[in-house]
């Protein structure tokens, strides 16, 4: 067991006030010494550590940092804590914890700068990082052969096929709310049989597409950034490049692709498992049978519903797709970037997402598809 | 103060320091060790050296206590840790400190913060200001300069990065220090820098250090003695001179290549 550090102030023969210390001078054993020492005001002159046990370096650098800020003299210690004393004295140079911090008024400027800088930078950069993918993508039609099949191939499985199961289920009960919800509202103006416009429509044109978009944003989204984050860690992205292998053919455009491809199938998957889900609700609680549900939805939704959905949905893949990759390439440093970074990634692509729908429903308004 | 299920801290253990038999480690089919023996001395500088997929680094996580062994027994400090909560061996952890191999600094906190986080994890109570002055020392103790302490990780070059992982290793001033591979991928004056920077340290410290390597100028420059791994187990352990009086094909092409007469060479006109 540590023998616990104390020290007891004594008056010498000549005058000087001497410190004993005694006990153990090792970091388990300090305990409170160092602010009894801060708040001890004698004039000790004289540190005496002939009595102390085992001596470590954090006791020798507290003897040491006592005599040196009284200006005081250590005395009594054998050959190992003169030998860490001296150790610690050679390590003894002021430095810093943390970088400087500047002042609030420099520091709040310089953050207000910086985000609006990164605002744009952000802004041009996926304008960019859109335009290498677009010339990629020539560059892959003119060379045919090029195409990672395999690659793109196995994305439409992640991004499309995985998602199955859960934007289904998602939509069904987005489905069952919307025809429940649109009931009761419906049933003071007696007009329960407008349930199955509301599913049908909303469904076709904002919601199955719009809710699938934002899934995907955060299932695949975040996993582009974080994948292609990770490699451009461990400089695999470099290492591509040095071999001749471009990023943005092999890394990007499958997932690219796979974005655009099945956002419109999972969309369209979405609206119809949707309308499934207002279906059983309005047999259940409208009595309206599914025979008489679905024919009710072909004569009261326009055509024109199904291509507002499908004319967006691969916009929002792209979105998608863009904002995760070019995230994932501008991850530096260390692992905390790539969780920035992938945070970064949904948050953007849900935001564009929603900004365009809006210009779109302004859009197709416009001309005419109501 | 320490409860009474914690390992009691025995400053007067006298044998070895840390001390392995029987171990035994398998992942799957594959047998890494079987019936390995080591012990390490008080105050030494122990080389641990052997091919690519002996299992160095996992003796070494077997002895800390990240990898469980499927059979054996190893003592640190006299004391079995096998079978232990980590609770329980919390006294033996404030005892060792490890530097792994890619330094394993924690990369969102600084220098000077990375070596704060033991001192703050074991030693809670310890006054705020004092803390920062013992992790400002161990910077610079470790062969930093100051101005490296504010710095993250990212920051500072591979060799800075070895002694800033050193630093944190040192920060609660361990009896043992395990390095896995401490001169990998430095050129070699800052290997050379890093040998004389572990050689004074555990002469001025008192350190045991177990050390695993490759490079066959530190085994030269500050091993006291070198443990060889083969076979599955410890196939000899013993000072240089030792190993090359016996007859074992690896020792002696490991020794006696091209690289190993170099390194001898070397030691020899140094003297």
């Amino acid at each position: 067991m540590a023998i616990p550090s104390d020290f007891v102030e004594e008056t010498g023969e000549d005058g000087a006030v001497i410190l004993h210390f005694s006990g153990d001078l090792s970091i388990a054993s300090l305990g409170d010494l160092p602010e009894r020492l801060r708040e001890y005001d004698g004039d000790a002159s004289r540190l005496d550590i002939a009595n102390t046990g085992y001596i470590d370096t954090v006791g020798a650098w507290l003897i040491h940092r006592t005599a040196r800020d009284w200006d005081a003299e250590i005395v009594g210690g054998d050959d190992d804590a003169q030998r860490l004393i001296a150790a610690v004295a050679g390590a003894d140079q002021p430095a810093d914890i943390r970088p400087e911090p500047a002042t609030p008024v420099v520091r709040i400027l310089s953050e207000i700068g910086e985000s609006t800088t990164i605002a744009f930078t952000t802004m041009a950069g996926l304008i960019g990082f859109f335009g290498a993918i677009i010339v990629g993508f020539f560059h892959l039609a003119r060379h045919p052969r090029k195409i990672r099949w395999n690659a793109v191939i196995q994305r439409f499985d992640i991004v499309g096929v995985r998602a199955l199961g859960i934007v289904g289920l998602m939509s069904f009960l987005i489905g069952l709310v919307i025809a429940q919800q649109g009931a009761v509202q419906l049933r003071q103006f007696g007009a329960e049989v407008f349930t199955v416009n509301l599913v049908g429509r909303l469904t076709l044109r904002e919601l199955g597409v719009l809710m699938t978009a934002i899934m995907v944003a955060g299932r695949s989204g975040s996993a582009f950034a974080a994948q292609i984050g990770t490699m451009k860690l461990t400089e695999e992205i470099d290492a591509m490049r040095t071999i001749g292998v471009s990023p943005i053919e092999a890394l990007v455009l499958p997932r690219f692709i796979a974005a655009v491809v099945m956002l419109p199938l999972l969309g369209f998957y979405a609206s119809v498992v949707a309308i499934i889900g207002g279906g059983l609700l309005s047999w259940v609680q409208l009595d309206i049978p599914p025979a008489t549900f679905f024919s009710r939805i072909r004569e009261v939704v326009p055509l024109t519903d199904v291509y507002v959905g499908l004319v967006k949905a691969p916009v929002f893949g792209a979105i998608i797709a863009v904002t995760g990759c070019y995230q994932g390439m501008q991850v530096k440093g260390n692992a905390e970037d790539v969780g920035k970074r992938t945070t970064a990634a949904v948050v953007q692509a849900i935001f564009l997402v929603i900004v365009l729908d809006a210009f779109f429903a302004v859009f197709f308004s416009w001309i005419g598809w109501n | 103060m320490l409860d009474s299920q914690t390992i009691a801290y025995n400053p007067d253990y006298e044998g070895p320091v840390v001390s392995v038999h029987g171990l035994r480690n398998s992942f799957g089919d594959q047998v890494v060790h079987e019936n390995l023996d080591l012990d390490v001395r008080r105050g030494e500088i122990l080389g641990v050296v052997g091919g690519s997929g002996t299992g160095k680094s996992v003796l070494m996580r077997s002895i800390i206590g990240l990898q469980i062994p499927d059979e054996g027994e190893i003592k640190v400090f006299g004391e079995q840790i096998l079978g232990k909560s980590d609770a329980e061996t919390i006294e033996m952890r404030k005892r060792w400190g490890v530097l792994f191999q890619g330094g394993a600094l924690f990369s969102t906190l600084t220098v000077a913060e990375n070596v704060m986080v033991p001192i703050r994890e074991f030693y809670p109570d310890m006054d705020r200001d004092f803390r920062r002055e013992v992790a400002k020392y161990k910077v610079c103790l470790s062969g930093l300069p100051a101005d490296a302490a504010p710095k993250y990780p990212s920051e500072l070059s591979g060799g800075m990065r070895k002694r800033a992982g050193i630093a944190r290793a040192l920060a609660l001033d361990p009896e043992l220090l395990f390095l896995d591979e401490p001169t990998a991928g430095l050129d070699p004056i800052g290997a050379a820098a890093f040998d004389n920077l572990t050689k004074e340290l555990q002469q001025t410290l008192g350190l045991t250090v177990f050390l695993i390597t490759h490079d066959l100028d530190t085994l030269h420059a500050i091993c006291d003695r070198v443990a060889v791994l083969a076979d599955q187990h410890v196939i000899a352990v013993g000072t240089i001179d030792e190993l090359l009086a016996l007859d074992h094909p690896w020792i002696q092409e490991y020794f006696n290549g091209p690289r190993g007469r170099m390194a001898s060479a070397g030691k020899k006109s140094l003297g």
